[in-house]
């Protein structure tokens, strides 16, 4: 497969490219750092809201404070750093590798399938697609067509290599 | 392009592309600062109208539990089986059930929440009830002291008495929990104290008027140490709400209104009946007591809160957990009159106490109503609620206090946008240390609902450990029981009045100086 370099994108192309990095990148790091100063904030009522074929293995990890710290802790940070990586353009391939794990777990936790009904109150109306999934395409997207070599912190990383 | 791969010198240009999102760092930045200063200043809007701690003094209070006290046990029936749950006590079949229950679900935490429980240093040295089947229960609970499954050892357990009067005469036995049908309520409690045992009673305290006064002279006389079973007394939301009270965060409160709101035959009392029970198994005779005689019938052993011949209806069985949170909330003491109504509107199922049924109580004193309706065919959750001129309350396992938009006091914080009455000023669920109107909606939701787990250092606690801890804390190191023979007094007469008032269908007063019902 003819790998895709960054040299090839017009500046439009490349502008909205970073434009829905920066833009993600913002999304994750405001909220990795809501939690991290709110001291009452946990993923267990996330975690036991879930449904669905995941729904026991959501649940195994509220049940025990052990690995419900890890999950709280894994999140905060996860979010934070990815969000932080994304914005700046910093590391921009492992943070990329990241969110999307996140959001398949996020997705996965709490997907809108028929029949499936959930606690947590929604913000809009969803079948199988919900603005998880299209946040985690658009971070597959990203990956696809990398563009932090030539804007981000990547470039710098890059070049003094 | 201009730009080389193969050189790697760092350019201008390098730098500006390389940097070239950092501006947007510094844009969020100052948005995140700017929206934590604005909550900021809510949440010190907030704070400085609202701090409460919720403190426990049950849980605080250090006393050396060096000296085991030893109990006795009237009545293993349900409730009596929660008790010695609530004292470290509990049937090996029952923990094979929650080790079964933790094997196939990994959310099931009976099982660890019992082991964590704290050790109380107490032991049971006799159990007297008058149907075998449940002595036996008992027994074995008792003498489950490894407090494992049916696979591990059993010590032989303690002795069963076969009368109430017998088990008071050991001398091996210090204290006795009583939990009984209500009708033996008093007597029980008045014989216990003449012997010297120290007692716990299951609400409500008595059946009768005459004997209320009874048991506070039998208390006093023989200076034992009670405590009524109103173990919601140790609900952590109660002492906040007690707080925000005495803060005078709701302002001038006129009107409360509690509920009971039940929906399926077990909370209308229609248990079921044991298929091994007969003549044979239940000492009939003694169950009567101070009853009017009666044919042996399963139905009114098994079902005996059906009856005033037994019971003590809506007003003693379930309005006194109300009445006693209101109490304990708001020091309300004896109402000044008191009004029912209701009926048997439901249930026709030969009863004679109402499953329907409505009370008000005035305190003219206090300047306010209190209002209890009970029904026991709809599951419609009213809640309770206490009403301020400048805020309201609702108190349950939870507490949430919204202002009122017509409010005194805060008046300038709502027209000011500090405050905004949709929202609840304050609002605490067990296991969150607070949430507020700043917290997120996800948040708000998750607490309103109490869907958060009810910890305490980490565990969840039984309300009844706890208020078995504050009775033998005082049997230990002195003090007063938090729900004392004085409360057990204030809760027995005006669960009394509001069953008069319903039998006589008449408005029943208070006669604060002669100390009777007029």
């Amino acid at each position: 497969m003819k790998k895709n370099t960054s040299q090839s994108y017009s500046a439009i192309q490349l502008f909205w490219l970073t434009a829905l990095r920066v833009l993600i990148g913002w999304h994750f790091l405001y909220e990795g750092l809501v939690k991290l100063v709110n001291p009452n904030w946990s993923s267990v009522g996330y975690l036991v809201d879930s449904r669905g074929f995941m729904q026991q293995f959501f649940e195994w990890l509220a049940a025990r404070p052990g690995t419900l710290q890890v999950v709280d802790f894994a999140n905060i940070w996860g979010l934070i750093l990815i969000g932080a990586g994304l914005l700046l353009g910093f590391l921009t391939k492992p943070a990329l590798w990241a969110a999307t794990v996140m959001l398949g777990f996020y997705y996965l936790s709490h997907p809108p399938f028929v029949g499936l009904n959930y606690n947590l109150p929604t913000e809009g109306s969803y079948l199988i697609v919900n603005k998880v999934l299209i946040e985690l395409v658009a971070v597959v997207v990203l990956m696809v067509f990398p563009a932090s070599r030539r804007i981000g912190l990547d470039r710098l990383i890059h070049k003094s290599k | 392009m201009d730009e080389n791969k193969n050189n790697n010198k760092i350019t201008r240009r390098d730098i500006i592309k390389g940097l070239a999102t950092v501006p947007v760092a510094g844009a969020f930045a100052w948005s995140w600062f700017s929206k934590r200063g604005h909550e900021n200043v809510l949440k010190k809007a907030l704070q400085e109208e609202i701090q409460l701690s919720g403190n426990n003094p049950v849980l605080d209070r250090e006393v050396p539990d060096d000296k085991r006290i030893r109990l006795g046990i009237i009545g293993t029936g349900g409730r009596g089986r929660s008790i010695l749950k609530g004292a470290g006590f509990l049937q090996p079949e029952i923990i094979d059930t929650y080790l079964e229950g933790a094997a196939k679900n990994n959310t099931d935490t009976r099982y660890r929440e019992f082991q964590e429980q704290d050790d109380l240093n107490v032991v049971v040295n006799g159990v007297c009830d008058i149907y075998d089947i449940n002595a036996k229960r008992g027994i074995s609970a008792c003498a489950n002291i490894k407090k494992e499954g049916s696979d591990s050892q059993q010590t032989e357990g303690p002795k069963r008495y076969k009368t109430y009067k017998e088990l008071l005469a050991a001398n091996d036995i210090d204290a006795v929990i009583i939990a009984t049908p209500d009708h033996w309520h008093g007597t029980m409690t008045i014989e216990a104290a003449r012997s010297g045992k120290h007692v716990y009673c299951e609400k409500p305290m008595t059946w009768t008027v005459p004997e209320t006064y009874e048991v506070v002279k039998a208390v006093r006389d023989n200076g034992i140490v009670f405590q009524l079973g109103h173990q919601l007394r140790q609900t952590e939301a109660y002492f906040r709400a007690k707080e925000a009270i005495s803060k005078n965060i709701l302002g001038k409160v006129s009107l409360v209104e509690v509920t009971t709101n039940r929906n399926d035959p077990t909370g209308a009392w229609v248990y079921p009946i044991d298929k091994e029970a007969g003549r044979h198994n239940i000492d009939w005779e003694q169950f009567i007591g101070p009853a009017p005689a009666h044919p042996f019938s399963l139905e009114r052993f098994f079902r005996w809160r059906c009856w005033w011949d037994y019971s003590t209806g809506l007003s003693g069985d379930l309005f006194t957990h109300e009445y006693d949170a209101m109490n304990q909330i708001l020091d309300l003491g004896i109402p000044y009159s008191a009004m029912s109504s209701g009926g048997i509107y439901f249930y026709k199922d030969g009863r004679t106490v109402p499953d329907v049924l409505q009370q008000s109580f005035e305190f003219p004193d206090k300047d306010l109503t209190l209002l209890y309706s009970a029904s026991l065919s709809s599951n419609l959750n009213r809640g309770r609620r206490i009403m301020g001129h400048d805020a309201y309350m609702e108190v349950g396992g939870n507490l949430k206090i919204f202002v009122d938009s017509g409010s005194t006091k805060y008046r300038s914080k709502i027209d000011n946008g500090l405050i905004d009455p949709s929202l609840p000023l304050y609002s605490f669920t067990p296991g969150m240390k607070q949430v507020d109107a700043i917290t997120s909606a996800t948040e708000q939701y998750f607490a309103g609902r109490g869907l958060m787990y009810t910890y305490r250092g980490g565990k969840r606690v039984d309300t009844t450990h706890l208020h078995l801890k504050d009775w033998l804390d005082c049997i230990r190191g002195g003090g007063e029981p938090s729900c004392n023979v004085e409360r057990g007094f204030e809760e027995a007469i005006t669960a009394h009045m509001g069953t008069i008032s319903y039998l006589e269908n008449r408005k029943v007063y208070w006669d604060q100086e002669k100390q009777l019902i007029v």
